[in-house]
């Protein structure tokens, strides 16, 4: 069991809610966290939400770590922290979001079945609804598609933005990461990773 | 010094699989179904396992009932309504008993995730008497699962091994074991055991009966059912997840009965603790399934009266409604946070159909259970009735008949799946020719069974274990059974579809139309299928000059297009698959394929 100094300083079970729509690789993202979260000593439960939801339809995993863990997932009110994979998602899940707690998001926007029929438009004005809440940091994801290799690298810029909120170190995240994806793809991985983990660095 | 085995983190999927392993299990099998699917697919990976898929639950629970009565450690895997497929051979093999260990896992779905009831199948344990575990995590479920095969060899019973979504779908820390071999007795003949006749039946009732008796016994005594004292003011009686969200709402402000083995229920040991505690809360998802018990014991409780008998629980909805504390996030209104329901992906073969069938007039169709009852689904619309596996064929009949009877002449078409229709399709099919019945039936076969992951079907020429299967075909069934009027169609050929739709509306007796084409989402197609399906290679554009803004694309519900108001329709070609449904609609001939300006 190594260390836990490296993570931040915890009294009880924390909680992190992560949102998104089907596809955007929020699984992997969660079972990198996870898998963290063990090497660092903690005890972790995970909840998915697997079938229909998978479908085009909303995502949601939630990470639960501390010296022991109960529940796996929260209600309203529970989460530490909300990493937000697209901006509507995010929107959604502020309810989730305990007094106090962050928000990251991604700057994304994925049209949901409304939108795309034709019969209603994109929310705006998402952003200042989701700033009200405190503590939020805004991941401009979509400004660096062509710097990280394409949109598929979103979830991998916010596992670098979350671990570094975390205290989780680089190498260790990249490392894990690294086990869990094809060899074709370590590169582009590695490039985006960074980029999240020097962003949240500057916030 | 013994050597420590590894924690790992798994799912309560997984730690099934994995207890199942440790405990020796050698035939495994169940049909897939959100939220079990994955306990299966895990066996799979330990070679010393005989796992397959069946075609239906009813047909898994048969064969792991031969393989106990034969001696054979065995495991069946099935969703909540699953089991009401397999009901009927539950029940009789209550009766007969087992020789091997025989474990049942219903995977219950408490908040309706992917389900079409909320049934709380521990309901099935007392009417078909039969033992009853309830796991609350990983760790638990995949030491219960060894617990349960030896309760199930040691009473001669098959045990009901219940799931629920959190449970299933929550990863947690599992201590792993090693597997112990059990060498099998060897099986012989005896009249006397495993044929169901009425004169055996008594006797074996009365013997259920014994053995039920039993195991109240071992009930109140085993580790399972335990007591963890906090404060004596508040005693909470609890099982499965909803002891974890308990725990999280009270923690030591309260003291504990944790329930793992809730049939028989441990009469004594909750009369004992009720006896601890000044105020009793029965805390369990759905039915009040211990709380009836408790209350029957003659002691005073608060359950349902206070918790929900429908969808979920939570620790935030258990200290609200029992301890008056409420925790809130902030509020979000609903203009800003439109619905985000699951659609049929971009590129699926099943739009092509629906978008048809949209077309009709004076039409019912019946649906059925898969991907494709997102038919239903704005904007295609293409669906009157969704029941179960099975009834997208004969509750067409029943419409057909119906209307037959009050003179009504709307047409009646009914949709199933490749995998829904070797489930329960073929019966129905049967049926309709049987009693001639006028309806049309649609086949969407996809090559797959695809809502709950892509496992292979008796269609796909390949088996769970990855060895090659005798592919039965879906033409050569229709053929078999006497359908007269046989029809095949590329689903993405809407013109096609159209007038096959149109001339086969006039036919006598039952018409099937098969629609073949793989799921978009298919990595890899069955090799019998490569050659076959020329799947599109290029992708669609919009020409945006060309775009007249009449928004007839947005009509097939495709998620790669969206509308941009004063500018028309654009195709996220990052998800198109090039299907071509939106060029074969474009009255303007605005989508071309990319590259391609050739009107």
């Amino acid at each position: 069991m190594r260390s836990r100094s490296a993570v931040i300083e915890m009294s009880d079970t924390k909680t992190v809610v992560l949102v998104g729509v089907g596809g955007q690789g929020i699984l992997l993202v969660s079972k990198v966290l996870s898998e963290l979260l063990v090497q660092n000593g903690y005890d972790v439960k995970m909840s998915e939400v697997h079938g229909m939801a998978q479908r085009g339809g909303s995502v949601s995993t939630q990470i639960r770590f501390g010296e022991k863990v109960n529940s796996p997932f929260m209600g309203y009110g529970g989460a530490d922290i909300l990493l937000g994979f697209e901006k509507m998602e995010t929107y959604r899940f502020l309810p989730y979001v305990k007094s106090g707690g962050t928000v990251i998001y991604a700057d994304a926007t994925i049209p949901s079945a409304p939108v795309f029929s034709g019969k209603k438009a994109y929310p705006q004005g998402l952003d200042a609804e989701i700033e009200k809440t405190g503590r939020s940091l805004r991941v401009p994801v979509t400004e660096w598609v062509s710097d990280i290799g394409g949109a598929n690298y979103q979830n991998t810029v916010l596992l670098g933005v979350l671990a570094k909120t975390l205290g989780i170190g680089f190498d260790q995240t990249e490392a894990v990461l690294l086990t869990m994806i094809n060899k074709k793809y370590h590169e582009k991985n590695r490039k985006a990773l960074s980029k999240g983990y020097e962003f949240a660095k500057g916030q | 010094m013994r050597w420590k085995m590894p924690k790992v983190l798994l799912s309560g999927n997984e730690a099934c699989a994995r207890g199942a392993y440790e405990a020796g299990v050698q035939v495994a099998c169940g049909y897939p179904g959100t939220p079990s699917t994955e306990i299966l697919e895990s066996l799979a990976q330990y070679r010393e396992i005989d796992s397959e898929w069946s075609i239906n639950e009813k047909v898994a629970l048969e064969i792991i009932f031969g393989s106990a009565f034969a001696g054979l450690r065995s495991l069946a895997t099935m969703k909540n309504v699953g089991l009401n497929v397999a009901a009927d051979p539950l029940f009789s093999g209550a009766y007969l008993g087992v020789e091997g260990g025989c474990v049942i896992i219903s995977a219950d779905d408490p908040g309706l995730h992917s389900s079409q009831t909320e049934q709380d199948n521990r309901y099935y344990a007392l009417h078909a008497k039969v033992p009853l575990f309830e796991p609350s995590d990983s760790q638990e479920a995949k030491e219960m699962m060894k617990t349960a095969f030896e309760v199930s060899e040691q009473y001669k019973i098959p045990v009901l091994f219940r799931m629920t979504t959190r449970v299933c779908h929550s990863k947690g820390l599992v201590e792993l074991g090693e597997r112990i071999e059990k060498t099998p007795t060897v099986y012989r003949r005896d009249l006397t055991r495993f044929v169901a006749t009425p004169a055996r039946c008594r006797v074996h009732h009365g013997e259920l009966e014994q053995k039920l008796k039993a195991l109240e016994e071992w009930s109140n005594e085993t580790g399972l059912n335990f007591i963890e004292m906090g404060d004596p003011k508040i005693g909470v009686i609890t099982s499965g997840i909803a002891y974890q969200h308990a725990k999280e709402a009270f923690g030591s402000r309260a003291s504990f009965l944790k329930l793992g083995f809730t049939h028989p229920l441990p009469s004594r040991k909750i009369i004992d603790f009720s006896r601890k505690v000044e105020r009793i809360y029965v805390i369990e998802e759905n039915d009040p399934f211990i709380e009836n018990h408790v209350k029957a014991l003659g002691i005073s409780a608060i359950g349902k009266e206070r918790l929900s008998l429908c969808g979920e629980l939570n620790s935030e909805m258990i200290a609200s409604r029992l301890l008056g504390e409420n925790v809130s996030g902030c509020e979000i209104t609903e203009e800003k946070a439109l619905p985000r329901p699951p659609v049929l992906c971009s590129g699926c073969p099943h739009r092509g159909v629906f978008y048809e069938l949209s077309q009709l007039k004076d039409t019912v169709i019946t649906g059925d259970i898969g991907c494709y009852t997102l038919g239903s689904a704005e904007p295609l619309n293409a669906m009157d009735t969704v029941l179960c596996m099975g009834a997208g064929i004969s509750a067409a009949i029943g419409f057909e008949r119906a209307f037959k009877k009050i003179g009504r002449t709307s047409r009646v078409i009914g949709v199933i799946g490749d995998s829904t229709f070797f489930h329960s399709g073929i019966t129905g099919l049967a049926d309709a020719v049987f009693n001639r019945s006028q309806i049309t039936v649609c086949i969407l076969d996809n090559r797959s069974t695809a809502m709950t992951g892509h496992q292979n079907n008796h269609g796909t020429g390949l088996r769970l274990s990855g060895k090659p299967a005798t592919e039965i075909e879906i033409k050569d069934i229709v053929k078999a059974l006497g359908v007269e009027h046989f029809f095949e169609i590329n689903p993405n050929d809407l013109a096609g579809l159209k007038a096959l739709l149109k001339e086969t509306a006039a036919l006598e007796g039952p018409i099937v139309i098969l629609a073949q084409w793989p799921c978009a989402l298919l990595k890899e197609l069955p090799p019998q299928d490569r050659s076959k399906f020329d799947l599109p290679q290029s992708k669609y554009t919009v020409q945006e000059d060309m775009c007249k803004k009449c928004k007839k694309c947005l009509t097939l519900g495709c998620p790669s297009i969206s509308f941009i108001p004063g500018a028309g329709s654009r195709i996220d070609e990052s998800t198109c698959k090039g299907c071509s449904l939106c060029y074969q609609v474009c009255p303007f001939h605005a989508i071309q394929k990319r590259g391609d300006r050739n009107v």
